[in-house]
């Protein structure tokens, strides 16, 4: 009877429910935490009503009309898996028909890696689990190390450590002056740390920067981190995003298994693709032979195992359908490109209205920097007066997504920075 | 002549910082699939990971749900823009409709927290670390036995875990007394993690009288209930009816956690569909908690994938995709249920000796049989029957061609003819 009562949303007799009623929330105490500094802007663009606003916060791909893409292959590609397959739980390893075309990409199809079985691989969440699974991984296997990460980052970068336990430290790399690579900064950071040090490299269109090392800098990065036996891990998230060219975009991590380093590779296809909400990546760690891959592996799933047991399954078959064949696969090297051209694009005309209307500032690297971003030099407080009086939504450390930039708002965005900086 | 007195440098091939790694075990339950795989036998059967098959023998992706993926693949007006960190919010509210009733006090008293989570197991890990952040006691009760990842799952998430009784070995069933006493003196406060409804791996459920007992205990020492409901539905065939026990608890306004999983009752198995929801004292909590959440999942996966979530809201908030699927759904449980009664029957055909009547008690995906190890091993090793050695069966994986081979490899284990 009572239990009916229950049901029925009658509340039981006071005294059967000791103490219920007069107990506060256990979780009274609980802060609100404070909004993600990235996905918080978009909130608020949003929710703005005024027609002038301009999106350039997050980093996803927008069409010169302002609008996200899906790619052509995706779509080929997804009408020919609809229906066909099973929804079965992948291994925990992941597709692992995505896992090797994804080492492809990263290694060359001729990688002697691959064939000699070489490189411990799983599919994960995106480039963010791809780093989280190593950030344990790192963890629980060299507890006593910390991760180096460049100044600036990506922001979510120090939660990911931080949440499995790895202490950070920070090496030099943006230089404000010149808004270039600090290299020398950068070169004395690698060696001063301990030898062995972890180390985070950005592989190419550095995130929120936007600068890159060149090729020389790049050789001479991997002769140090050879003396000092460091580690790096690559965070790739924009091959073929960057340049248009995916073979051009891995070229630092060529250089780096050519000179014999037994490196990590976090790699996403969230933008390069376009599958942002498909959480799509693979961790890729190369070892000294096969039977450590096999273990490597292994260590890796058990991992994996206790955070999400397999990964998800549609966007794996997207990537690996859109990578084996060769049609989609040349459809998506154009498409690649042809984003990668339009951002392209827009960091010219960018910086040419700023410099027609006369800026006291020099703006060179809006074209000197790659990929998604630009890193504008911007403060804070300017960025601020682009919100409140111009309704132009980015990160508060002057980061420009020129995704979001497009034939018919780049006008007004040029004008907007004009005004606030031109008496900095 | 000189070279033959050097020793070799100490140094220098680029070691591996991983060498001193040693290859991982598999896991007990997925690596009983990939033994399975690697078994040439043809007349294997694989009673192991919990994913539904049909009569045939074969995954079942359900037809609502093909019907709704061909209509997401042809609407042109979606993307596959990152969804908030929280999830998709037709899904997450829906999800809690699903669980906590739509006339649920607590959703209309907006005292409910819901966000997507990668299935059964992400949700949990989500619930544990945001409790581990949070919450004032860091013990968490599991029952003996339960899911063999749960342990991992809280271990990992920065809990202690303890254990409560629950299988009683000699009766195939509740071991209620232990039960009540091993909660009853568990500290103030500690978490308590149910299985919602067709426990896993025994199949063994309380009764709702039962379930009462257990609410006023969990109530009277401020223990802090965390539901792993991954079989509503799928269980007794009826969503209402599985939502009980669960029901039970937020009807007299407590706080409680909830994990749901998508993979069986919808057959969502590798798109990774989930929810996690915390129920709180009151909405001001509830969205401090919210917020809280967010911070969790940010630095393990940034924001949950689409596919699967997409699916789920649409039918869930399709009147008729709706029924359909619940048609489905109880055909799915009915199968399992006829599977337990031939099997039930088999074995009393052969005269097994035993009493074999938790095969019919038992509820929901899984039978404990009651087997050994040893027995287990022989039922792998010379019948090619495939299980988790604590004698866990899928029933899912039985069809009426196959319990007659399963019948014959119990009877022969059980009478030592093996």
């Amino acid at each position: 009877m009572a239990i009916r009562n229950l049901l029925n949303g009658q509340f039981l007799n006071r005294s059967s429910v000791t103490g219920a009623r007069f107990m506060s929330s256990w979780f009274r105490n609980i802060e609100p935490a404070p909004k993600d500094p990235i996905l918080g802007v978009t909130e608020a663009f949003l929710a703005d009503q005024s027609p002038n606003k301009v999106n350039v916060g997050v980093g996803a791909y927008r069409d010169d009309n302002g609008k996200p893409v899906v790619l052509e292959c995706v779509r080929e590609a997804e009408r020919r898996i609809a229906g066909n397959q099973f929804m079965e739980y992948l291994p925990m390893g992941g597709s692992i028909h995505m896992v090797q075309e994804s080492l492809k990409l990263a290694y060359g199809d001729d990688s002697e890696f691959i064939k000699d079985k070489r490189i411990a691989a799983v599919q994960a969440l995106s480039g963010t689990g791809a780093c989280r699974l190593f950030a344990v991984f790192q963890q629980r296997f060299h507890p006593n190390t910390q991760i180096y990460i460049p100044v600036p980052t990506w922001s979510n970068h120090h939660n990911i450590w931080r949440d499995a336990g790895v202490p950070i430290k920070t090496y030099r790399y943006y230089h404000p002056e010149s808004k270039g690579l600090d290299f020398s900064g950068l070169m004395d950071d690698i060696k001063n740390a301990p030898d062995g040090s972890f180390f985070l490299l950005h592989a190419c269109a550095h995130n929120p920067t936007g600068v890159d090392p060149s090729e020389e800098q790049w050789r001479e990065i991997s002769s140090q981190f050879k003396a000092k036996g460091h580690f790096p891990l690559f965070d790739m998230a924009y091959q073929g995003f960057a340049s248009g060219n995916p073979e051009r975009d891995v070229k630092a991590i060529r250089i780096f298994v050519d000179d014999g380093h037994l490196l990590g590779l976090a790699q996403s296809y969230a933008k390069n693709m376009g599958l942002y909400g498909q959480r799509v990546g693979c961790l890729s760690l190369l070892c000294e032979d096969q039977k450590q891959a096999v273990a490597v592996k292994s260590q890796l799933q058990l991992i994996s195992r206790p955070m999400y047991s397999n990964p998800p399954l549609h966007g794996a078959l997207v990537v690996s359908t859109v990578l084996s064949d060769p049609d989609l696969k040349k459809l998506w090297l154009k498409e690649v490109k042809v984003m990668a051209d339009r951002i392209i694009g827009m960091r010219t005309t960018l910086r040419e209205n700023l410099e027609n209307l006369g800026s006291p500032l020099p703006w060179n690297h809006i074209t000197n920097q790659i990929g998604m971003f630009c890193y504008s030099g911007m403060t804070p407080e300017q960025v601020d007066r682009l919100t409140s009086e111009f309704h132009i939504y980015m990160t508060r450390n002057g980061r420009i997504s020129m995704a979001g930039l497009n034939t018919g708002n780049v006008g007004y965005v040029a004008n907007a920075i004009n005004e606030v900086t031109k008496s900095a | 002549m000189a070279s033959q007195n050097i020793t070799p440098s100490p140094t220098a091939s680029s070691d591996s910082v991983f060498a001193h790694l040693v290859r991982a075990p598999e896991d007990p339950i997925l690596g009983v699939t990939v033994a399975y795989n690697k078994d040439p036998s043809p007349i294997k059967l694989n009673l192991g990971v919990g994913a539904y098959r049909t009569e045939e023998g074969k995954p079942l992706v359900l037809d609502v749900v093909r019907r709704v993926e061909r209509q997401l693949l042809n609407d042109m007006s979606r993307n596959k823009e990152y969804i908030p960190i929280v999830g998709l919010a037709d899904f997450n509210k829906l999800s809690a409709k699903l669980i906590f009733g739509a006339d649920s006090p607590a959703i209309q008293e907006n005292r409910v927290t819901t966000v997507q989570g990668l299935s059964g197991t992400g949700s949990l890990r989500v619930g544990g670390e945001f409790l581990a952040k949070h919450y004032h006691q860091r013990i968490i009760y599991l029952p003996t036995p339960t899911w063999g990842n749960h342990t991992k799952v809280f271990n990992l998430a920065g809990l202690t875990v303890k254990t409560y009784r629950y299988y009683a070995p000699a009766t195939r069933g509740l071991d209620f007394q232990g039960l009540l006493e091993d909660l009853g003196s568990a500290p103030s406060g500690s978490v308590v993690l149910l299985h919602a409804c067709a426990h896993n791996p025994t199949g063994v459920d309380p009764t709702l009288e039962q379930w009462e007992q257990i609410r006023h205990l969990i109530r009277s020492k401020s223990l802090l209930p965390f539901f792993d409901s991954a079989y509503q539905g799928f269980a007794s065939g009826s969503l209402d009816a599985d939502a009980q026990p669960v029901r039970l608890f937020v009807a007299e306004g407590g706080e409680l956690l909830v994990a749901q999983s998508y993979a069986k009752n919808m057959g969502l198995y590798g798109e990774r569909v989930g929810a996690l929801s915390i129920v709180s004292k009151s909405a001001d909590v509830s969205s401090r908690v919210e917020s809280q959440l967010k911070l969790v999942i940010r630095p393990m996966y940034s924001s949950p994938p689409i596919h699967g979530a997409s699916i789920v809201a649409a039918i869930l908030k399709d009147r008729d995709l709706y029924n359909d699927w619940t048609i489905e759904l109880k055909a799915m449980a009915d199968r399992i249920i006829n599977m337990r009664q031939q099997l039930f029957d088999a074995l009393r055909a052969r005269g097994t000796p035993g009493d074999w009547s938790h095969i019919i008690k038992q509820i929901g995906m899984f039978t404990f049989t009651g087997l050994n190890s040893e027995q287990v091993s022989i039922l792998t090793k010379e019948y090619h029957i495939y299980l988790t050695s604590d004698g866990r069966i899928s029933m899912a994986g039985l069809s009426s061609k196959t319990v007659p081979h399963l019948a014959d490899a119990i009877h022969a284990v059980v009478t030592g003819v093996a």
